[in-house]
């Protein structure tokens, strides 16, 4: 069974945000509203796109996450980094906080 | 919809007709796809009332190079803004062939092109907005960019052309 | 060097203008993203994997100080401290905030720079040898065709929305450095046999998927009939190239499926009609431009310094650096100083915005101001006299910026690949640095010679690897990444598509099997080749054998 949350980019500064449980949008993948299964997953998509959130966030797709040490880790190594950083610049992005 | 031409917007007077609808017997302006043009020539020239012919992306603009006097309207379509051959039509007609009806800019027409479009010669622009925001737009559209760098036949002074003039006038003042 | 006239301003500043409408627009609402995208792509706006992007054109490769250090401010002001230098010769930011973008734009435009035609379907920023008007073995500097090619094709109304990008670069020297033979339009500058110096127009290069060498369409063009001839191909282009496919739509599919003959006949047919139109240039036109482009007021020099060779006989770091980083200038007493952005162990083509703003100033002192960007991803002083090479050497070294590797193993173009790029399959930088910290020493750099890799984190090809000695490819199988990687590509006049050796390597495995190559390569080699010499003449085999042996 796949687990799956929103991410997209913010539209104001392009930063990765992700869907959280009450609606908004966090830096904090850990904070995202969790979607178990194609159907529950393409109804927070669904939720993610209307068009109303054309003026908060560019491009939301769904992505792939594992539960791992109590918290959500994406299962493809382009999704970690983009939660993370350049791995090439561990001082930039979200790694650097 | 609504179509801009000279700073105004006019009327459709012309029935787009496609490839098999029945021609209108009554003296209807028509306009028909260039296809059309070429297999039913001698009838769409023989009857009265206005015609046109529609290029399509793939079209051969040459192909009506012996009839646009027979021609009051072209129209150029855009089914997407992103394919650009109508430019390269438009600028054919009206600088090779010498085409000097209207030409106008349908299908997908927005805004961002419409400066392009002039530039290569079209004078007409099917805007899906309505009267008023189609007019603004493209009175906005025409005066965004006043410098121009391609010497093409819509009469603008190229910035070339400028520099010449100025060259010549300092030269002529000294 | 050119400086825009009150014409150039005004139209860089109502573009700034407009994009400045366009996102507020886009901010407020009034326009969606799919209507504001292709606007923000048309003024070098992306969206990559963190964050936006924008791309700064640097017309030709060529700086003034001002413009360097502005690029250093924007850097700083509306980014996180450092620039990336492309293989288009331009420059990458890579966090700027949508809302900035405009302000970014205006103080580009203060110093006679904007991002126009760094994206979308439009002719691009030409490019051209980064040693125009300074290289001993130029014909002529290319630089005014440049400028003239980029006034006709900035905002042309005809080709705004061709089928795909299309690039041009243009070589005045034999020895091409600008890689003519694999864009859209290579231009090469020679002399005919009634001694006119003209072009030879080369057609349909390109990489990305579907890596072709161009081919010539007409063996000369004189300077007067380029621009028609460029538009006779241009209008061929947009209206028979392909678009049903956008990985078809580049015009080498176009000539490589009609072929060379008919593409000829079609774009000869076309300019017969033009030729003698508007876009004829006259010679009064020409001399205009190439004044513009006058050297710089060079002193009469000896090409002997004393100086200079002593401090190269009491200075080995120094004179290493002469020997792989400076060239021949055609002004006797001065020379061509490359800086490198390719540190060991750093991000090819990354500088600081205090490393922009000193070779800025080091340019005024030493370079008549002169800075230029290479699509290898380095900076080149292109006017310094043989007396200041120590001291300027001094300078870049204390800034990290004189690492002796031009050419060498470790001058490694890469692209962004997944660390950045929102297209990429694989990462590219994390390799770059391991290859470069494997070969960090310098006499073995030295005793293996001139050896370019080139490094792609996707298929589109950013990086080159097509026309690297050693190209690397990086994939994703299964979400791991893995490298492919071929050989014999060259970027040069003898320019040639490598070819993939076989199977791809792990992360873990790929910097030995480089290794092994270059193991290979010194075993072999016969007096004064070079990688590609040797590849050329032994062929694929012996190569394949070290990666894969038996297998």
């Amino acid at each position: 069974m796949s687990l799956q949350v929103v991410t997209a980019n913010r539209l104001d500064d392009g930063l990765v945000v992700f869907l959280t449980a009450d609606g908004g949008w966090s830096e904090n993948i850990d904070q995202s509203r969790i979607a178990d299964g194609k159907e529950a997953g393409d109804a927070l998509l669904a939720e993610a796109s209307v068009p109303e959130l054309d003026t908060v966030i560019v491009g939301p797709y769904l992505i792939e996450v594992e539960q791992q040490d109590g918290g959500l880790i994406p299962t493809k190594y382009r999704e970690v980094l983009r939660t993370k950083g350049p791995s090439v610049r561990q001082d930039l992005g979200y790694q650097a906080e | 919809m609504a179509i801009v031409k000279n700073d105004s917007v006019i009327d459709q007077e012309w029935v787009t007709l496609d490839a098999e609808a029945d021609l209108p017997s009554g003296e209807e302006n028509i306009i028909v796809p260039l296809a059309r043009f070429k297999e039913e020539r001698e009838t769409l020239i023989g009857r009265n009332g206005g015609l046109g012919v529609q290029l399509n992306p793939g079209d051969v603009p040459e192909d009506l190079a012996n009839d646009l006097d027979r021609l009051s309207i072209i129209t150029v379509n855009f089914p997407a803004y992103t394919d650009g051959r109508g430019y390269s039509y438009a600028r054919i007609l009206r600088e090779r062939l010498g085409f000097k009806g209207e030409l106008r800019a349908i299908g997908d027409v927005l805004r961002d092109q419409i400066l392009y479009m002039h530039r290569c010669g079209f004078d007409a622009y099917e805007l899906k907005n309505d009267d008023d925001v189609s007019l603004t737009k493209v009175r906005a559209a025409l005066k965004e960019m006043t410098v121009y760098y391609q010497p093409t036949g819509d009469g603008r002074a190229t910035a070339a052309s400028l520099r010449e003039r100025r060259r010549a006038a300092l030269k002529s003042a000294s | 060097m050119y400086r825009y006239d009150d014409f150039d301003r005004q139209l860089v500043l109502e573009r700034t203008e407009q994009f400045r409408e366009q996102v507020k627009r886009r901010l407020s609402g009034d326009i969606t993203e799919d209507q504001f995208r292709p606007l923000r792509l048309m003024n070098g706006v992306y969206l990559q994997l963190h964050a936006y992007m924008l791309r700064v054109a640097v017309p030709y490769g060529t700086l003034r100080a001002d413009q360097l250090r502005q690029l250093g401010y924007i850097a700083r002001r509306y980014d996180k401290g450092y620039g990336h230098f492309t293989t288009r010769q331009n420059i990458q930011y890579n966090w700027p905030k949508l809302a900035e973008i405009p302000d970014a734009l205006l103080d580009l435009a203060k110093v006679e720079m904007h991002a126009i035609q760094t994206s979308g379907n439009c002719i691009r920023n030409t490019t051209t040898d980064q040693y125009a008007g300074a290289a001993a073995d130029e014909i002529e500097d290319p630089r005014p065709y440049c400028e003239l090619i980029r006034q006709w094709s900035t905002f042309h109304p005809e080709f705004t929305y061709l089928p795909r990008k299309f690039k041009i670069a243009v070589t005045g020297s034999p020895n091409d450095r600008a890689a003519v033979k694999v864009h859209d339009i290579g231009l090469r500058m020679h002399q005919n046999d009634a001694g006119e110096v003209g072009f030879e127009v080369i057609v349909g290069g390109g990489l990305g998927r579907t890596p072709f060498v161009g081919k010539t369409v007409r063996d000369f063009i004189g300077k007067n009939d380029l621009f028609s001839y460029l538009e006779a191909i241009l209008r061929v282009y947009n209206r028979f190239g392909r678009r049903d496919n956008k990985y078809k739509a580049r015009i080498k599919i176009l000539v490589h499926e009609i072929g060379v003959e008919e593409m000829q006949r079609l774009v000869e047919e076309e300019w017969a009609q033009i030729k003698d139109g508007s876009l004829r240039v006259d010679d009064a036109e020409i001399v205009h431009y190439i004044e513009q482009f006058a050297p710089p007021a060079f002193e009469t020099l000896s090409d002997d310094d004393a100086e200079f060779e002593r401090r190269k006989a009491e200075n080995r770091e120094f004179s290493n650096w002469v020997r792989s980083n400076v060239i021949a200038h055609k002004q006797p007493g001065y020379a061509i100083a490359n800086v490198s952005l390719k540190p060991i162990g750093g991000i090819p083509g990354d500088a600081t915005d205090t490393q922009m703003e000193l070779v800025a100033d080091l340019s005024e002192q030493y370079s008549f101001g002169d800075v230029r960007v290479t699509h290898e991803q380095n900076l080149v002083l292109p006017h310094v006299k043989k007396a200041d090479l120590f001291s300027l050497w001094a300078e870049l070294k204390n800034a990290n910026l004189a690492t002796a590797n031009l050419g060498y193993v470790t001058d490694i173009i890469s692209c962004p690949g997944l660390d950045y790029c929102a297209l990429a399959t694989a990462r590219s930088i994390p390799l770059s640095q391991r290859i470069s910290e494997r070969f960090s020493d310098l006499d073995r750099q030295h005793d293996i010679g001139e050896l370019k890799i080139k490094i792609s984190g996707c298929i589109n090809a950013c990086g080159h690897h097509h026309v690297g000695h050693i190209g690397i490819l990086g994939l994703d199988k299964r979400g791991k990444e893995f490298y492919q990687i071929t050989l014999g590509g060259d970027a040069s006049e003898n320019a040639e598509i490598g070819k993939i050796a076989g199977a791809g390597f792990s992360e873990a495995e790929v910097v030995d099997a480089i290794e092994s190559l270059v193991t290979k390569y010194l075993g072999i080699r016969e007096t004064g080749e070079r990688f590609i010499d040797t590849y050329r003449r032994v062929g694929m085999d012996p190569f394949k054998e070290v990666l894969y042996g038996d297998r």
